[in-house]
């Protein structure tokens, strides 16, 4: 045996004994690619998820609301910060991350491709949007990856609020004007299929998925989750009093789940390739923020090395 | 505004250029008086007090903490991992440093 594949079998011993894999603990080359990419992909969604709830910052209807959304828009800020961090300990640098990014070289979630519209969809937003998330992420707080799943247990308890805040928004609109519950409905309509589609592929077109299972990145597969999150939504759409907009959508007494109709794939792989409604309008804005920001940065740095420069003649 | 729209402006969006980034700080936090600071996380800052307030802003948006220390992440030195059975293995076979290897009779009391 070469001393490689001892090495890896010694690994996958201990991901199998529930160990943590640390950062300076050996690792497959592909197990550290492999958690750059999904580590980054994460936090760049964080980042990017702020833009499409940020446009209705300065238009929420309440001073309440206002609060709320602007403590959410900076939590995701926060989750994209714990990540970047959590990435950086795999020897990749901040500056490569974002030129990723940039670069349209890394992907975000293809849900923030889509574009806010109405109020409504801030609710919506914080409902299914941050729902699926937090499915997601609370399996990933037992993931393999000592830094990323701290990372995430800090994430998680700060996801059930946006959760909350987006529901109420919801409820206080469903029991409103039928204008106001129309609008609700309306959002209902445009961020169900793409909240379905968070999850990603289909399990029999996610071939990272097997591996992912072995070395405990993923615990549960793509369509678990997702059957996961229909069966606690549906009830929670039946007391707002409006319709999942899936014909296919019913109860199955013998599977004890609900089934639901297939997703768009089509639509799916077109906002994954970069033709979603809203892809170059987020990069944009990234890409703008990080540029007009340069002055910024490279100020605070000249100020600090004039500083440390003072004190040094100070004490020569 | 003078504005550069090309993404690719070696000024900012290189990634071999890292001159401009700032340096990485890692994040111990007391969560309250009593405790000890314990290891949060880390975060980028250009210098120590920015690191503070970045911290605070980052890690303590709860209360989550009554006092922050930060430090450079290039100033900790850390054990290597390789290194670990040198290093907290010859602490294995010390069982006389623990109290149950000293056989006392039952009646004996508080001790
Ligand atoms: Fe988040
Ligand atoms: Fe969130």
């Amino acid at each position: 045996m070469s001393p490689e594949i001892k090495l890896e079998d010694a690994f996958q011993a201990r991901i199998d004994d529930e160990q943590k894999i640390e950062p300076k603990d050996w690792m497959p080359e592909k197990y550290r690619k492999t958690h750059i990419r999904q580590i980054s992909q994460h936090a760049h969604s964080e980042i990017v998820g702020m833009l499409p709830e940020g446009n209705w910052i300065t238009r929420a209807p309440s001073l309440k609301r206002k609060l709320g959304l602007l403590a959410k828009v900076q939590d995701e800020a926060g989750h994209g910060l714990y990540l970047y961090s959590a990435a950086e300990t795999l020897g990749i640098s901040r500056d490569e991350l974002f030129d990723q990014l940039h670069t349209g070289k890394a992907k975000y979630s293809s849900i923030f491709n889509y574009p806010t519209l109405s109020w409504a969809d801030i609710g919506a937003i914080g409902w299914l949007v941050d729902g699926a998330a937090i499915i997601n992420q609370v399996m990933l707080t037992r993931t393999s990856y000592g830094p990323y799943a701290r990372a995430m247990v800090r994430i998680c308890k700060e996801e059930s609020f946006h959760q909350r805040q987006g529901y109420e928004i919801m409820l206080t609109l469903c029991q409103g004007m039928p204008e106001q519950k129309a609008m609700a409905q309306d959002a209902l309509n445009r961020f169900w299929w793409p909240s379905l589609m968070m999850f990603g592929p289909r399990d029999s077109d996610s071939p990272n998925t097997e591996q992912s299972v072995k070395w405990k990145i993923k615990r549960k597969t793509n369509d678990e989750l997702r059957q996961q999150f229909v069966d606690i939504t549906v009830p929670q759409a039946e007391y707002l009093g409006i319709t999942i907009p899936d014909p296919d959508l019913k109860w199955n007494e013998d599977r004890g789940h609900y089934d639901f109709g297939e997703i768009d794939w089509e639509e799916f792989w077109q906002v994954v390739k970069g033709n979603g409604p809203c892809n170059k309008e987020r990069l944009k804005a990234r890409v703008d923020a990080w540029e007009e920001g340069a002055w910024v940065r490279e100020a605070a740095v000249a100020y600090s090395t004039k500083i440390k420069n003072n004190e040094v003649k100070r004490t020569a | 505004m003078n504005k550069d729209k090309n993404p690719q402006t070696p000024k900012t969006s290189k990634p071999q250029n890292h001159t401009t980034e700032w340096p990485l700080w890692e994040v111990f936090i007391r969560s309250k008086n009593g405790l000890e600071h314990r290891h949060v996380g880390s975060l980028h800052a250009a210098d120590a007090d920015m690191a503070i307030e970045n911290a605070r802003d980052v890690y303590t948006r709860r209360q989550e903490g009554v006092s922050i220390w930060v430090v450079e992440s290039r100033n900790i030195t850390a054990s290597n991992p390789e290194n670990s059975g040198e290093l907290f293995e010859p602490a294995k076979d010390k069982i006389y440093r623990h109290p149950t290897f000293y056989e006392l009779p039952i009646e004996l009391k508080h001790i």
